[in-house]
């Protein structure tokens, strides 16, 4: 059985409520099952944001990650909030901003994503679709075509084309960050 | 001819009413089928919607779609009725306690969105039904049986406080004046949008009697001497004024309905279709 | 023709049941974690040709509902705690007057505003007792975006039916989530309508219950002009001071469900055969419990489990039965301890009850569970 356990965390605003919608509808456009959950505080934008995504081949019960196998952290606050819940041979994927603690034992791979979105794509908005590329480029765990698939179903009519590149970029980075 | 409005209107074998001798609500209440009568409204097609207390009771006398709910909600009852079937000419009955302090919030809303309900607010200053209590439109100083020293609150203008909030059309009379009650109710009929006529009652059993206001006969002509129209009051000083009523129609602006408006909504969608 | 498989969130669900179920009206106000349902339910009641309406409060929301499905258009409102607990005012006036209506209450953590973003079970006695006075209540709690699907459409049918107010009591992680979801096509679906009488129009009695006890419905403004109070009142539908009449109705109100309640309650149950242990539980919890049966039944404990789908009425008869086969059933639930209430009234001298309970806003886990099985076996 082959099963993720995905978190996705940063700050609110990052789209990352969207990124694992996203993830979780790849999943099933694959023909597997995915659960997305979130929980969020009062504030709509800032603050610390999660969402969570379980793929898998079978039936999903429980509907939250319990043991983490990919962690996706965007901001220091996210990081250090959510590291200890990732399972010892779990991947930890972050910003290039996000220092990891000297204690970190996690397999670690760190990728330019707020920069790229700012400085290669001009659009911050996008953070959380090159997010999806750097982390789906790294595991692997939803094939690419599924991927682009739905985050054009559920991306802003018009907006296709800047997220179609918001993804290649993602799978850029990725590639550099496993070098 | 007094008793076809009766026999067309109510029904017959829920009376007498249950409301104290003397007590103006039935006087409005005739005004008010008089007023349907005038208008031509198909029985089947008019719905009565009340709250709780003296005045919520008239719409189980009267024989139409009546709808007897819970204290202060009779107009967010109408509302979902006049949404869901805008084809319904909807009147709410209810007191002053009812509209303004429990469903007071409820009063405004409705008077904002112009909603297609025509209301009747029977004001006798009192909660008749629980034994004399004083109300939102109390005078300053009177008495009821929770302001036994005199009421410090300051009362509400009901017809101000529909205007501001939005009514379309506005408009008072009082007990003794039957015919004018019968007119600004029709005109209200009339007006597509919300409508609020304030019918002032007189109460000889709890409100008349604490603020020693003599009998039921004695009320009513104090309404007769004390109510004056807009013109006339437009002669009178301040002090003049003071402590009279001033009654007739005070707005009569139609603006766009509320139902209408959902129903423009339903109809573009259908065509982009 | 193969269904689309589709991801959806546990609110939307409830808004297509909804609309799948023949929902045409919806006053609410807006809270969360339940907004969803009234947003959807905005944006897709006027293409169906309904209305939607956001009022002035909850209460309004509530008493609206009730005008909606008295001129015949099936009618739901959706809330949260804080919401819930102003609507159950009105929500008593629909089960006296008999107004089919659907109220979904989207549980969050309490009391008071409590936790607005967080999961609870907190409202589940509320749902039995929040309106004064002895009162009918079905109340259905899905644990799936599936099963808020069919249960919507289930409450809106049962509404109709029996003529009262339905609950559908979800919680944030069922609202709130979003799982593969396949719905069936609308012909499938069986849709039940409300009674209305075929009698002359001046023979109406409007409360004069059939065999079944349910009174048909007229439709306000097709002719049957008729009375409806929140006072008690007697078959012709207005206020009585009789001690008799009070005594019929609010009996007849109650019995209405007690007669039915064969066809009203639902409950699944896995695992139960040769179990020594059972989980009791219902919505998102019991996700947990069947993840804790799954591992601890792959260390050989016999542990079944046991959910509620109808919560109101309970379904007491078939517990009874497992419990007087089983050493223990454990009550989870994110409250602390009210389903447990029933259950113990129902098993306390047949077997032993113990509770796994919290009220932090977390989902319970599975290792909860787990932890205590281990620690009653």
């Amino acid at each position: 059985m082959e099963k993720y356990e995905v978190r996705l965390s940063g700050s609110g605003g990052q789209g990352l409520l969207l990124a694992g919608i996203i993830l979780a509808e790849s999943a099933i456009i694959e023909g597997k099952n995915a659960v997305q959950t979130q929980s969020y505080g009062p504030e709509a934008r800032g603050g610390a944001s999660k969402s969570e995504v379980v793929i898998s081949d079978e039936e999903i019960d429980f509907p939250k990650v319990r043991n983490c196998d990919i962690l996706l952290a965007l901001t220091q606050k996210s990081y250090e909030q959510y590291n200890h819940g990732l399972k010892d041979e779990g991947i930890l994927i972050i910003d290039s901003s996000v220092k990891v603690a000297d204690t970190e034992k996690h397999k670690i791979y760190s990728a330019p994503i707020l920069e790229s979105a700012v400085n290669k794509l001009g659009k911050p908005m996008v953070t959380n679709i090159v997010a999806l590329g750097t982390i789906v480029g790294i595991t692997n765990m939803v094939a690419r075509e599924a991927l682009e698939a739905a985050v054009l179903k559920r991306v802003p009519k018009g907006t296709e084309d800047l997220n179609k590149k918001a993804l290649a970029i993602g799978y850029e980075i990725a590639q550099e960050a496993m070098v | 001819m007094p008793s076809n409005l009766v026999e067309k209107y109510f029904r017959t074998e829920k009376l007498p009413q249950i409301w104290c001798p003397g007590c103006g609500h039935g006087v409005i209440t005739r005004s008010i089928v008089d007023a349907i009568d005038q208008a031509g409204l198909d029985k089947d097609k008019v719905c009565i919607v009340s709250g709780i207390g003296c005045s919520s009771r008239a719409p189980g006398y009267m024989d139409f779609n009546t709808l007897h709910t819970t204290h202060g909600r009779a107009l967010a009852f109408a509302t979902g009725i006049k949404l869901a079937k805008p084809e319904l000419k909807v009147i709410v009955i209810t007191g002053d306690g009812d509209a303004t302090a429990i469903g007071g919030n409820h009063f405004i809303h409705a008077c904002r969105r112009n909603i297609g309900i025509t209301t009747i607010v029977y004001n006798n200053n009192i909660y008749g039904m629980t034994g004399g209590q004083y109300s939102p439109t109390t005078p300053k100083h009177e008495k009821g049986t929770t302001a036994p020293f005199g009421n410090i609150d300051k009362a509400f203008d009901i017809c101000d406080l529909a205007s501001a909030a939005g009514a379309s059309y506005v408009g008072r009379s009082t007990a003794y004046h039957a015919n004018l009650t019968t007119t600004l109710v029709k005109n209200a009929l009339n007006n597509e949008g919300f409508s609020l006529v304030e019918a002032v009652s007189g109460c000889p059993t709890y409100y008349g009697r604490k603020n020693k206001k003599g009998n039921a006969v004695d009320m009513m002509n104090w309404y007769k001497d004390n109510a004056v129209t807009a013109a006339a009051a437009a002669k009178l000083s301040e002090e003049q004024m003071a402590g009279k009523i001033l009654i007739g129609e005070f707005k009569n602006k139609p603006e766009p309905e509320y139902t209408s408006e959902y129903q423009k909504i339903i109809d573009k969608l259908a065509k982009g279709r | 023709m193969k269904k689309e498989a589709r991801l959806m969130q546990g609110n939307e669900a409830c808004v297509e049941g909804a609309i799948a179920a023949g929902m045409r009206f919806y006053a609410g106000y807006p809270i969360t974690p339940s907004t969803e349902i009234a947003e959807i339910s905005a944006e897709k009641l006027p293409y169906v040709g309904g209305k939607f309406i956001q009022m002035e409060d909850e209460i309004a929301g509530m008493a609206a509902v009730i005008g909606g499905s008295l001129t015949g258009l099936k009618s739901m409102t959706a809330t949260s705690g804080p919401g819930f607990s102003l609507k159950q005012e009105n929500i008593g006036y629909a089960a006296i007057a008999e107004i089919p209506c659907v109220i979904v209450d989207v549980q969050r953590g309490g009391p008071s505003t409590g936790q607005p973003t967080c999961p609870s079970q907190g409202d589940v006695m509320q749902a039995k007792w929040g309106t004064h006075g002895d009162h009918p209540v079905i109340a259905l709690t899905p644990s799936s975006v599936k099963e808020t699907f069919d249960l919507t459409v289930r409450a809106f049918n049962l509404a109709e039916k029996y003529r009262m107010p339905v609950l559908l009591m979800m919680d944030e992680v069922i609202g709130h989530m979003r799982e593969k979801v396949e719905l069936p096509d609308p012909s499938e679906l069986e849709i039940i309508d409300r009674k209305r009488p075929d009698c002359d129009k001046d023979k109406y009695i409007a409360f004069k219950p059939d065999e079944d006890l349910v009174p048909p419905m007229a439709d306000f403004g097709i002719g049957y002009r008729y009375h409806v109070t929140g006072l008690v009142h007697d078959e012709t539908g207005f206020p009585s001071n009789s001690t008799k009449v009070a005594d019929q109705l609010i009996r007849r109100l109650v019995d209405k469900i007690e007669m039915h309640k064969h066809d009203i309650i639902q409950w699944e149950e896995e695992n139960t055969e040769d179990a020594e242990v059972i989980i009791f539980s219902y919505g998102c919890v019991s996700r947990a419990a069947r993840t804790a049966m799954k591992a601890l039944r792959d260390k050989g404990v016999k542990v079944g489990t046991f959910r509620p789908i109808t919560i109101w009425p309970f379904p007491e008869e078939r517990l009874l039965e497992l419990a007087k086969k089983v050493k223990t059933i454990i009550v989870a639930e994110m409250n602390l301890g009210q389903m447990v209430l029933e259950v113990e009234r129902i098993c306390n001298n047949v077997t032993k009850i113990d509770r796994v309970n919290k009220v932090s806003g977390d989902i319970i886990y599975p290792e909860e569970i787990v932890a205590k099985v281990e620690e009653v076996l």
